[in-house]
């Protein structure tokens, strides 16, 4: 019997054994959402804006490994998401966003809450598509959910026109889908991998350079098998921290911007650089004339458009970080490092990640409680100096995971993925990390939280400034504070050099706030609050926790590589 | 080691295949703004089969982008087939009228002797203008629009931009 469109879209979620959505009414989807209404096996979660409704679905993917389903209405609906795809795409989280459509013979015609989204989407999507007739739903469905998963992971966009959703039709949804153009890659070179394997092998200062495509395509084991074979040292992106315990004896740590000196100083003076599932981001590589001067490059990527763009390598493999890894481990040898490793070593001990101890409670010293009071955490971060701080600090073990907005550097990212994060996995403990800048982005979400009974743990870290741009500021733009202070009212003096006795109170008051939420806000001003604080908010099982943690506004990410400088040119204190 | 790259420009040929569905063109035309390519002309028409189009893509570029050009392009779902025919031998052909006016006796039997060297038809004629459909390579098109413009004093041009195939005996190899 034909069903109607609406029925076949809860009937392909089903298929996809989708259990949660994070979905939006509006005119354009309320067809959908009666249907939702009318089953229960699958959860609509509904949040405050669709910005934090598709950081949401991203923390809830991200978290859970599985595909997040996004359901917003026309219009404003699908622009308001545009932000959260663009953070998908670039840090490759699997999504399917639907949309509602007017009518079709509406399209084009201005019709209320019209918009082009399949063509403002196109650059920020793997694949999106506005869905033209009923008998094609079930297989763009099909399709969506198939390239969204598989390659490199991304959002996939489909926009339905109203009619769509209630036109009777073919209510079957397909098994499998064959596209044409589509072709994900699902082998390795065994030749080329060969020819890395032996450069590795006969180099004298071997470094591997590890990225979020480890992470993304589950080959912690096999990477951490390989690493300890073969005695080789190991630097990370940011999206790969947590690839290997922090502590484990061969990890240096973060590469980059704000990354560890001595992994720097190990890319720059490496022979031999073997790359695994990054990108080669303008934040790991610095000056790109001056990248790894001295060393013939290995990498491995699943996107070919990724291999040779930025850094031009002397062994390009196109293939997932796991099949290349299975294939290495069949060979790995213990390479003799022990002189390279000392080197590597003492530079770290000469140049350690630390903060002045006599300046009262530094980030570092907030990292380092998070660190004693929890064993096994996602800890999900917004965009700025916490974040950096959060990179360097934190301690991750196996069991640990770290979601963050790499790519894009979402302002506004932390609040919701951290609440799609504990929706995706309810008995893991939640630890946002957020600044007061990007909190307020999405603050609207603490009723989402609320809700949802999402016990998240909201660490804010409040500087009172737009911290990281309050950072150049200071180092190059003459200490001019353009626009970056978050207390300046328009009865401050333009021209304001910091924070004085004449500066009027931060607002919001994030007590308060926590208050008018019906949850506990922490106030933490000295060091010996920090665990009580902590244990507070680890005692509340069914609501969120925010603890505010007042630092100084001066407080600096170091170190810091000079912009359009070698990485190894950094700014040390 | 740092590695020297071929960073001259270049002129460079794409036969793409892609699915023929709305958007393509403008998800394709997109990548090539969206991430400042230097696109000298994209023709697309139907083929043989009606679900494919085919697009006859110009570029100025260097190796390097040239290279990331075609590795975007092969990432797109609607793509089908990236074929590079900067190297092989083709059949390429751009149509192309030029009105040419103002012209005298002298100056019109001038255009009808550049139109027959030029192998271009005359198609249409007027008191003092006469109208050329020239189905020649861009260069050759180049070159006699330069040439018209240096003799005549008005000249009017529309192009359509080039299609271009593998030549057989490149296809059969």
């Amino acid at each position: 019997m034909d069903i109607a469109g609406r029925k076949l879209f809860v009937k392909a979620l089903n298929e996809e054994k989708v259990d949660t959505i994070f979905g939006y009414p509006g005119g354009m989807v309320t067809d959908l959402f009666d249907e939702l209404y009318k089953q229960d096996k699958i959860k609509v979660v509904l949040p405050r804006h669709e910005q934090g409704l598709i950081f949401e679905a991203e923390g809830y993917a991200k978290a859970s490994g599985k595909t997040g389903v996004v359901l917003v209405t026309s219009g404003p609906g699908a622009t308001n998401i545009v932000t959260g795809l663009a953070d998908a795409y670039y840090d490759n989280v699997p999504l399917v966003c639907f949309t509602g459509q007017v009518s079709c013979n509406l399209i084009g015609n201005d019709a209320f809450q019209e918009v082009d989204i399949v063509g403002m989407a196109r650059s920020v999507t793997k694949y999106s598509i506005t869905v033209k007739d009923r008998q094609s739903l079930g297989r763009i469905i099909k399709m969506a959910f198939h390239i969204a998963k598989t390659g490199k992971p991304g959002p996939v966009l489909i926009d339905i026109p109203k009619d769509i959703q209630n036109t009777i039709g073919d209510p079957e949804y397909p098994e499998k889908v064959e596209i044409r153009g589509y072709k994900p890659n699902n082998s390795v070179h065994v030749g080329q991998l060969k020819k890395a394997y032996k450069l590795l092998k006969n180099a004298k200062k071997p470094l591997i350079l590890a990225g979020g495509g480890v992470i993304l395509s589950g080959a912690q084991a096999e990477f951490k098998s390989f690493i300890e074979k073969m005695n080789i040292p190991v630097a990370t992106t940011i999206m790969a921290k947590g690839v290997l315990p922090t502590g484990h004896p061969l990890y240096i740590g973060n590469g980059g911007l704000h990354g560890k000196y001595a992994a720097n100083l190990a890319i720059s003076e490496c022979d031999l650089l073997f790359s695994i599932g990054t990108r080669f981001n303008d934040r790991i590589t610095g000056d790109l004339s001056e990248f790894a001067p001295k060393a013939k490059i290995v990498h491995v990527d699943i996107d070919t458009a990724s291999i040779s763009r930025n850094v031009v390598v002397d062994v390009p493999i196109v293939s997932d970080a796991k099949r290349a890894l299975v294939k290495l481990n069949e060979w790995a040898e213990r390479m003799d490092t022990e002189k390279w490793k000392k080197q590597i070593f003492e530079w770290e001990k000469n140049y350690p990640l630390e903060m002045k101890r006599d300046k009262g409670m530094t980030p570092q010293i907030i990292m380092e409680h998070i660190n004693s009071n929890f064993d096994e955490a996602i800890y999900v971060t917004d965009v700025g100096q916490h974040q950096m701080w959060a990179t360097q600090y934190l301690d991750m073990s196996y069991k640990d995971k770290l979601i963050t907005s790499g790519g894009l550097g979402s302002m506004g990212f932390g609040l919701p993925a951290a609440i799609g994060a504990k929706i995706a996995m309810p008995k893991k403990e939640v630890v946002c990390i957020t600044g007061d800048g990007g909190f307020q982005m999405n603050i609207q979400e603490l009723a989402t939280a609320v809700v949802q009974q999402a016990p998240v743990i909201i660490c804010l870290f409040n500087n009172q400034y737009l911290g990281m741009v309050r950072q150049m500021q200071q180092l190059f733009y003459g200490k001019r504070y353009a626009a970056t202070c978050l207390r300046k009212r328009v009865t401050c003096p333009k021209n304001c050099k910091g924070p004085n006795k004449d500066c009027p109170p931060y607002t919001p008051d994030f007590v308060s706030l926590a208050e008018s939420y019906g949850i506990k806000g922490i106030r933490v001003e000295n060091e010996d609050q920090i665990d009580a604080a902590l244990e507070i908010a680890k005692g509340n099982r069914k609501t969120p926790t925010i603890i505010e943690f007042i630092i100084a506004s001066d407080e600096l990410v170091l170190p810091m590589a000079r912009p359009g400088k070698p990485v190894s040119d950094m700014i040390l204190n | 080691m740092n590695k020297i790259m071929d960073r001259t420009l270049k002129e460079r040929w794409i036969s793409l295949h892609v699915e023929n569905q709305v958007g393509v063109l403008a998800k394709v035309s997109g990548l090539f703004s969206g991430k400042a390519y230097n696109l000298q002309s994209l023709t697309v028409g139907t083929t043989e089969d009606e679900t494919v189009s085919r697009m006859t893509i110009c570029v100025k570029s260097d190796d390097v982008t040239f290279e990331q050009i075609k590795k975007q392009l092969n990432r797109m779902v609607e793509v089908i087939k990236v074929v590079d025919l900067t190297d092989l031998s083709i059949h390429m052909k751009e149509v192309m009228f030029v009105k040419v006016f103002e012209l005298n006796t002298i100056d019109k039997q001038e255009a009808f002797n550049v139109a027959r060297v030029f192998s271009a038809d005359v198609v249409d004629i007027g008191k003092d203008s006469v109208m050329m459909e020239c189905k020649l390579t861009t260069h050759k098109n180049n070159e006699l629009i330069a040439l018209l413009k240096k003799r005549f004093n008005r000249i009017e041009v529309v192009r359509g931009g080039a299609v271009a195939i593998e030549s057989i005996s490149t296809a059969c190899k």
